[in-house]
Formats: C-alpha cells, sequence, structure tokens
C-alpha cells in the first residue's frame, strides 16, 4: 500500500492534532474520540459497527411491524389494522427487514472483518465506506420518513405495477420507497466495487485466494451479485419514478404497456438478492462451526466453489416468482428446472457442514448453537423450496401463507440465525466482552421456539388457502378440525410474541454484558479460532496489526498454534494464542499510514435525500440537492485520501510528505 | 467494476425499449421519425471524441501537460456537440408529435438517450474538472491514472451509443 | 478480426517495450479511428442500399466489432491483466444473458420483422 512518515509512536497521540484547512474554509476534522470521531470516520471497525447498530435498529422496527401483522391476525375479523394500513404494514414489514437490516448487517459484518481476515488494515477506498453507511443511513430515514408523510408504501415490498402506478396508489408512499431504495443502491454499489477491490487487492502476502477465510469468500461472491443485481432494480425503480412523476407510460396498460415488464425487471434483480441476503450468513457458519467442532471445514473448496455456483445460476430462476403469471409452459419449464437446479449447490454446502460437525469434539456455545440451528431451519425452509420448484404444485402454492413459511424458514432460520451467531462468535473480539453465555441461551432457544411456532404453522395455512396479504380472514372461512385456520393463527401470533421475547433478551444480554462489572474482560483468544482475525487485540488497534502477518495456510492462526503430526494425524498445540501474539508483534511497523478522516462523505450521503425530497414535493429543492452533490464530489475529489504531516504535531518532525498511490475515488 | 454494473444498467434500459419499441399507440413510428443522416453525424463525432479522449490519456502518460489538456478539451467540446446534437433531435422530436408520454415508444425512446446524454454529461463535467483542477495543480496522486480513469468512463459511454445506434436507429429504419 | 486489426498490432511490435505496457501510438490510435469511422461508414449505408437478408447480419456484426475494438484498444483491455479481460466480458455476457432471457419470455425474438 502506501508508504508514510510517520512513527508509531504518535498513532496514538491524534488528540493533539492541528487540522489542515480544506479549501481554505472548513477545517479537516481529526478529532479520534468523542462523537466527531463516529461523524466524520472513515475507519472500516466504526463504520462496521455503525452499519450494524443502524440494521439492528431497523430489525426492531421491521420486528414490530411483524407483531402488528400478527395481532391483526390472530383473530378472526381484527380490528387492529384497516386494510390500508395493513397493506402499508406488510409492505415497510418487508422492505425494511431485506434492504434495512440484513443487507447493512451483513455489510456490517463484512466492513469489520473482511479486512481483517484478509490481512489489511482498512478497505481499499474508506471514505467511500464512510459514503455507503451514512447513504444507506440516509436512505432508509427518508423511507421511513413515509410513515409522517402521507402513509408508507402499500404496494408489497415487490410493488408490482401498474399497481404501484399513480392511478392505483396516489399517496406518496411508494415514491419514498422508490427514491429511498435508490439511495440506498447507490450505497450498496459504491460498497461492492471497495470490497471487491479490497479482497482481489489487498490480501497478506502469501493469502492467496483459496487461503482466504469462507466468510470473506462467501461476502466476494455477495459483491458481485450486488454489483450487477442493483443497476436493474435502479431501472426498474427509475421506470416507476418517471411514470409516477413524469407521466411516462411504462407500465400503463391502456397505452401498450406490458405489465410483466415489472415483474421480470424486479425478480431479475430479486433472485439474486436472496442470495444476498443469505449468502453472508452461510459465511458466517462456515467460519463458526469449525471452531467449535475442533475440526477444520469439511470439503473448503466445495464449499468456494458451490457459493460461486448459487451466485452464478442464481441469474437464471427469477422467472419462478412469477410460474402463475402467464408466462406459458416454456418458459415455465425452463425456469423450473434451472430452480430444481440451484438446489444442488446448496446441498453440498449443506453436506459440508453436516460433514465438519461429524465426529468432531462439539462445543455447543450459543454461536454454536444458533450455527447448527441455522442448517436444521434453513434446511426445511429449502425443503418446501424444492416445492415450489415444481411449477404444477407452485400453482397452488403461490401467493399463499406455504410461500411465507418458506421464505420465513430460509431468511429467519437462515439470515437471521446465522447472523446472530456471528454476533456471539465476534463480539468479544469486537468489544472485548464476551456476551453472556446463559443468556444467549435462552435467547436462541426462545428465538428458536418463537421462530417455529410462527412459521412452521403456515404451511398448514398456506395449503389450506389462506391468502397472503389479506388484512382480515373470518370464522365463516376458517375451517375445522386439526386445519381450523383460526387456532393456527392463533398459534403464530403467539409464536411472534415469543419470538420477540428472545430478541429482547439479546438486548438485555448486549446491555448486561456491558453495564455489568462483573463480567471481565474476554481473553486473548476466548474460542481457540482459526482465522486471523482472532490475530489481533480486542478490539484490534486502529492500524489492525502492528506487523502485516505472512500467511502460509488456510486456517493461518490455527496452523501457528498446533501442529499436526502425519505419522499419527494427532494435532499437538505448539504455542499459545499469547505466544503467536508475541512472535507477530516482536518487531512491529516503523510506520504505519492509514487513510484520515474527512466531512464529505456525510455531507454527499446527504445531498442524495434532498434531491430525493425534492422530487417528490419542491423540483427547486432538487436543483439545489444537485448543486450540492456536485460541490461535494468537487470537494472531496480534491481532498488527498491521507492529510498531509503538517496536519500532526508528532513529537518528532515528520520526514516529508507521503506519496499515496490511492485513487481518487472516480471508479 | 462500475462499469460492469452499468453494463447491466443499460441492458435493462435497452431491454425495456426493444419490448417497447412497436408500441405506439399515438404518435409517430420510430422509422417515420428518426433522421439517420442526422443521427448518423452525432455519432461519428462521438466515435471522434473517443480517439481524443485515448490522445488526451496518451498525452498525460508522457507528462505532455499541454497536449493533454488541449485533447481533453477537445473531447469535451466534441462531447458537447454531441449532447447538443441530441438535445435538438429530441426538439425536432417533439415538434414533431414525439413526447415523452405520446407513446410506449416514446416513454422508452427517451428515458434511453437520455439516460445515455446525461451519462456523456457528468463525463464532460468530469473532464473538464479534470482541466480545472490541471490547472490549479489541485490532482492529487498519479496525475496519468486519474485521466486512464476518466477515459474508460468515456469510451464506456461512446459503446453504448455504438449499441444504442445500430439497435435503435439502425435496425428499425 | 478484420485485417486492419491484425495490421496495426504488427505495427505494435515494432514500436518496442515502451508500447506494450502503454499501449500503441498516437498515429496507431488515429489509424484505428479511421477503421471506425469506415464501420460506422457502412452501418449507415445500410440505411440507403439495400443488404437484403444481410442486413441485420451485417449491423450485429459492425455493432460487435466496434465494441470490441474501442474496448480492447481505447480502453487498454487488451494489454491489461487478463483477470480485467474475464470480469468486463463475464459481467457483459451475464448482463446479455439475462436481458436476451427476458426478451425471449415475452416471446420477443418470435415476432415478425
Amino acid at each position: 500500500m502506501a508508504i508514510i512518515e510517520r512513527s508509531i509512536t504518535s498513532t496514538e497521540v491524534f488528540s493533539v492534532a492541528t487540522p489542515s484547512t480544506s479549501l481554505g474554509a472548513l477545517k479537516r476534522p481529526v478529532a479520534s474520540t468523542g462523537w466527531k470521531s463516529w461523524l466524520f470516520t472513515v475507519d472500516h471497525k466504526k463504520l462496521g459497527i455503525m452499519y450494524s447498530a443502524a440494521a439492528l435498529f431497523f430489525f426492531i422496527v421491521g420486528g414490530l411491524e411483524a407483531v402488528l401483522i400478527r395481532l391483526q391476525l390472530a383473530a378472526p375479523n381484527g380490528k387492529i389494522l384497516n386494510a390500508d394500513l395493513y397493506n402499508q404494514m406488510f409492505t415497510m414489514h418487508a422492505t425494511t427487514m431485506v434492504f434495512l437490516f440484513v443487507m447493512p448487517m451483513a455489510a456490517g459484518l463484512a466492513n469489520y472483518f473482511i479486512p481483517l481476515q484478509i490481512g489489511a488494515r482498512d478497505v481499499a477506498f474508506p471514505r467511500i465506506n464512510a459514503f455507503s453507511f451514512w447513504a444507506f443511513l440516509f436512505g432508509g430515514i427518508f423511507l421511513n420518513l413515509s410513515w409522517f408523510l402521507g402513509g408508507a408504501a402499500d404496494g408489497g415490498w415487490f410493488m408490482y405495477a401498474p399497481n404501484s402506478g399513480p392511478i392505483f396508489s396516489p399517496s406518496h408512499g411508494i415514491d419514498f420507497w422508490a427514491l429511498g431504495l435508490q439511495i440506498t443502491g447507490i450505497a450498496s454499489l459504491a460498497g461492492a466495487v471497495n470490497l471487491i477491490t479490497t479482497v482481489l487487492n489487498m490480501r497478506a502476502p502469501g493469502m492467496s485466494l483459496m487461503r482466504m477465510p469462507i466468510f470473506t469468500w462467501m461476502q466476494l461472491v455477495v459483491q458481485f451479485l450486488l454489483l450487477f443485481a442493483v443497476p436493474v432494480i435502479t431501472v426498474a425503480l427509475f421506470l416507476l419514478s418517471f411514470q409516477r412523476n413524469f407521466g411516462a407510460t411504462f407500465f400503463d396498460v391502456s397505452a401498450g404497456a406490458d405489465p410483466l415488464l415489472w415483474q421480470h425487471l424486479f425478480w431479475i434483480f430479486g433472485h439474486p438478492e436472496v442470495y444476498i441476503l443469505i449468502l453472508p450468513s452461510f459465511g458466517v457458519i462456515s467460519e463458526v462451526l469449525p471452531v467449535f467442532s475442533r475440526k477444520p471445514l469439511f470439503g473448503y473448496p466445495f464449499v468456494v466453489f458451490s457459493g460461486a455456483a448459487i451466485g452464478f445460476v442464481g441469474w437464471g430462476v427469477w422467472a419462478h416468482h412469477m410460474f402463475a403469471s402467464g408466462l406459458g409452459p416454456v418458459s415455465v419449464a425452463v425456469f423450473s428446472i434451472s430452480t430444481m437446479a440451484i438446489a444442488v449447490p446448496t446441498g453440498v454446502k449443506i453436506v459440508n457442514w453436516t460433514m465438519t460437525i461429524w465426529g468432531g469434539k462439539l462445543e455447543f456455545t450459543v454461536a454454536m448453537k444458533f450455527a447448527v440451528g441455522l442448517i436444521v431451519l434453513f434446511t426445511i425452509g429449502g425443503l418446501s423450496g424444492v416445492t415450489h420448484s415444481v411449477a404444477p404444485s407452485d400453482t397452488q402454492q403461490t401467493d399463499t401463507y406455504y410461500i411465507v413459511a418458506h421464505f420465513h424458514y430460509v431468511l429467519f432460520g437462515g439470515a437471521v440465525l446465522g447472523i446472530f451467531s456471528g454476533f456471539y462468535y465476534w463480539w468479544p473480539k469486537v468489544f472485548g466482552k464476551m456476551l453472556n453465555e446463559k443468556l444467549g441461551s435462552w435467547n436462541f432457544w426462545f428465538m428458536v421456539i418463537g421462530m417455529n411456532l410462527t412459521f412452521g404453522p403456515m404451511h398448514i395455512l398456506g395449503l389450506q388457502g389462506q391468502p397472503r396479504r389479506m388484512y382480515v380472514w373470518t370464522e365463516a372461512r376458517a375451517g375445522e378440525g386439526f386445519f381450523n385456520l383460526g387456532m393456527w393463527n392463533m398459534v403464530a401470533s403467539i409464536g411472534s410474541f415469543i419470538l420477540g421475547i428472545g430478541v429482547l433478551m439479546f438486548l438485555v444480554n448486549i446491555v448486561y454484558t456491558h453495564k455489568s462489572k462483573k463480567i471481565a474482560i474476554s481473553p486473548l483468544d476466548p474460542w481457540d479460532a482459526r482465522t486471523l482475525e482472532w490475530m489481533t487485540d480486542s478490539p484490534p488497534k486502529e492500524h489492525n496489526f502492528d506487523v502485516i502477518p505472512q500467511v502460509s495456510h488456510l486456517d493461518e492462526f490455527f496452523h501457528r498454534k498446533y501442529e499436526t503430526d502425519s505419522s499419527t494425524h494427532s494435532v499437538k498445540q505448539v504455542h499459545s494464542a499469547e505466544e503467536v501474539m508475541a512472535e507477530l508483534n516482536a518487531h512491529p511497523d516503523e510506520h504505519i499510514h492509514m487513510p484520515s478522516r474527512s466531512y464529505w462523505p456525510i455531507l454527499l450521503a446527504l445531498s442524495l435525500p434532498v434531491i430525493a425530497y425534492g422530487l417528490i414535493y419542491n423540483r427547486m429543492l432538487m436543483a439545489v440537492g444537485a448543486a450540492m452533490t456536485l460541490l461535494t464530489m468537487f470537494g472531496w475529489s480534491m481532498e488527498p485520501s491521507t492529510s498531509p504531516d503538517d496536519d500532526f504535531d508528532p513529537p518528532a518532525p515528520g520526514e516529508g510528505g507521503g506519496h499515496t498511490k490511492e485513487l481518487s475515488p472516480l471508479g | 467494476m462500475f462499469l460492469g454494473s452499468e453494463c447491466l444498467l443499460f441492458g435493462g434500459l435497452i431491454s425495456t425499449y426493444m419490448l417497447y419499441k412497436g408500441r405506439v399507440n399515438a404518435g409517430p413510428q420510430p422509422d417515420q421519425i428518426f433522421d439517420i443522416p442526422f443521427t448518423s453525424v452525432s455519432s461519428f463525432v462521438l466515435l471522434m471524441s473517443s480517439l481524443t479522449m485515448v490522445l488526451a490519456v496518451s498525452a498525460a502518460q508522457r507528462k505532455d501537460e499541454r497536449n493533454m489538456n488541449l485533447w481533453l478539451v477537445i473531447t469535451a467540446l466534441l462531447g458537447a456537440t454531441f449532447v447538443g446534437g441530441q438535445v435538438y433531435e429530441f426538439t425536432a422530436f417533439y415538434r414533431e408529435g414525439l413526447g415523452f408520454t405520446t407513446s410506449l415508444f416514446g416513454s422508452s425512446f427517451y428515458t434511453l438517450t437520455g439516460f445515455h446524454g446525461v451519462h456523456v454529461s457528468v463525463g464532460i463535467i468530469m473532464l473538464m474538472a479534470l482541466v480545472g483542477m490541471n490547472r490549479n495543480k489541485r490532482i492529487p496522486g498519479d496525475r496519468a491514472e486519474v485521466v486512464e480513469l476518466v477515459g474508460l468512463y468515456w469510451h464506456f459511454v461512446d459503446i453504448v451509443w455504438i449499441i444504442i445506434f445500430t439497435l435503435v436507429y439502425l435496425i428499425p429504419s | 478480426m478484420s485485417t486492419a486489426t491484425e495490421h496495426s498490432e504488427q505495427t505494435e511490435h515494432t514500436d518496442g517495450h515502451e508500447a506494450e505496457h502503454h499501449g500503441l501510438s498516437d498515429k496507431q490510435y488515429i489509424y484505428i479511428a479511421l477503421i471506425l469511422a469506415a464501420l460506422t461508414a457502412i452501418e449507415v449505408s445500410t440505411y440507403y442500399v439495400d443488404f437484403g437478408p444481410f442486413f441485420m447480419p451485417t449491423l450485429l456484426i459492425l455493432m460487435v466489432v466496434k465494441f470490441v475494438t474501442v474496448v480492447s484498444y481505447f480502453m487498454h483491455l487488451k494489454f491489461d491483466n487478463k483477470l480485467f479481460t474475464y470480469l468486463f466480458y463475464s459481467g457483459l455476457l451475464l448482463a446479455i444473458s439475462v436481458y436476451c432471457g427476458f426478451l425471449a419470455t415475452f416471446k420477443f425474438f418470435l415476432q415478425k420483422g
């Protein structure tokens, strides 16, 4: 990377910095503590924490939306939500969970851990990284403003046109939705470019692609999926916005439009999107399972290639969301077959994870519980998915609760459980304290039992014909005996409460862990882990590694601690974690170069919702926003990624300016 | 990578156009309204701007500042000519009865070519910014690389037009 | 490809090692641009001259040739690390396949004229 000329001893003393000026006007931020250090940070770790915190907040928002839905459906003729509010509720629940919880949470984990796992000190474009976070946050807030400004979007998260056009959906909710997603889409795209460049260019010496941890691999595939899928929904959203705001006729059937256009564009994005949602969690448990089985991941190359295969084949299955839309038998047959095909690489992963656990010395920490939970529950969801791929049976299942059951099993049982596994596994690394295992256990069981009680009955509900997106059900249609839909709806609603309590326990766990004086700082290597991110302090120093490690194996950390005796195949510990760290840091790098803080990313991010708001309410404001965008981009490009040495007052005079090879953020 | 994702963006717009170009409930048809000679000249101008762009990059690599600025300005001018041509074309079509909301053909045509035009305009801004920043010695880092990056973007915009020109203009006529 | 681009490859070799890293000389770029202009002229001529059944294929082939030429030479892809070539063309291929599939479901390719 770049060369700097600042001795390591001064990196801890930022508080004596003297800010330089930028454009002669505002000083470049240099605070390293306090709220300003968070607002202007470009450090991937701080950004990762902010991403995750914001995502967790939206998880709760989305969860409350879900609870309201279940309250409405718990009894016949529910009075809690009228039809209009109900439509808004399920639309926003899905939008929030998909775009504002799972995706940014995965981004948060990726941001924090990819550089650590590959032995880098930050990502390739730290200011773009900051911009991505702020754009996501402002986009998410913008989206939710609609609740207070005339009603949220109400067309379903897939927003089928022409229903979402101006005639059938006159309120501004959908405009907020479309524009908010455009903003978060920009954030995702920028993040994808950033992380791909980071992984391809900044790995530690000796770390070939096939020595990378699986989490990084899965995230790499996800970034490619994002790179290619986000533009497609961008097109769809533009077409919708043009129709709603400028009178274009893209989805106007009377002008000859084809209503399937939206569906295709949306699902060409939408299907890779669901792989974007699940692959990070697959990556997380591919880290967790080996650690707590005391065995390496079974079939590493298979796991890598099946991940890539899922990413690739995922592009060819989108119309399975449209089997009942009149595509015609040829299209349906083609997509039916491709959908069955994609079950194969996923199955490969399940086999590999199971074989990893098999014969291992299992330690059921909470992280491990969540990981095993994922394998079981995702498989259930996957099996119902296979039944959908058979187009004739899907014709009965589509638009019923059977589908709702499927995707909640794969999303909650898959993506969410994986995320929670990551929380419990990596908490000590990020915060220096381990989450309480007992509380975590309660957290786990409440979530799993709650989840099964909520979504399990939905299989029955769906096959018995309860349709999706119906705001109310009546006694007359409820059926009898075992299939009494009333009973199962009540069970599902109770289940959702149990689930909610489980989530609450997680929050309690966080508060307890950090408030309690009794909890000790976690040891250096609490789980006896295998990968590079554990070869740092907890939490890591700002520059991550004192010395970039030389990598000679997959699971490098494991191999530094243990030696395998090839004749007896027994594994012997040769170094403790402390010894490995001491050896690594014996000769710390003299001059470590870290990118400097900046306020341009947050300012640029702020200009985007201004433009969006202007499009809806006041076209003049759009010009203001656009000017802001242009100006902040200029300011950004004129600012060097690292401030010159005269920014800081080092104890000894610096040796002249460094020469940075960072490219200006143009592409 | 960004350009790769732009492929998907323009692919979507082009496909929408291809789907809708025949759906003309009102207003003129494609072959009635396109002025191929005029658009051909426009296309030629844009193509040549790619040449001048590459000459600018070559000058930057030789650290030949004067020529680099010269070619950058010429590229921007050629680009502006192209955009001017587009604006003229749009107003002419509009006067002949093809508005944005007239028909699906109209909506998709203007959206596709409009997006392209906006991308060209952004490119022009970037080119002028390069010249301006160069004058003030404000370009950090390796100058040749930055010029090359802008060049890549510019060529991409050109090749999108190569596709649009063929699929949108030439084939229906 | 056409003989014209082969010719420019030969001249590239005679330029020596600096050319191989930074691409071609200015003269060669102009040469390529002239070729592109000539190809464009042929394209435009399809408007005036009746190519019969060769109309579609000619236009599509010319489009592809121009595209690849600009990408390889002006965008320097030919001289960059092979990885970039794979990345670019795989993204492109993906886009083309997906969108052709999309159009196929609308029976686009079965339409008349």
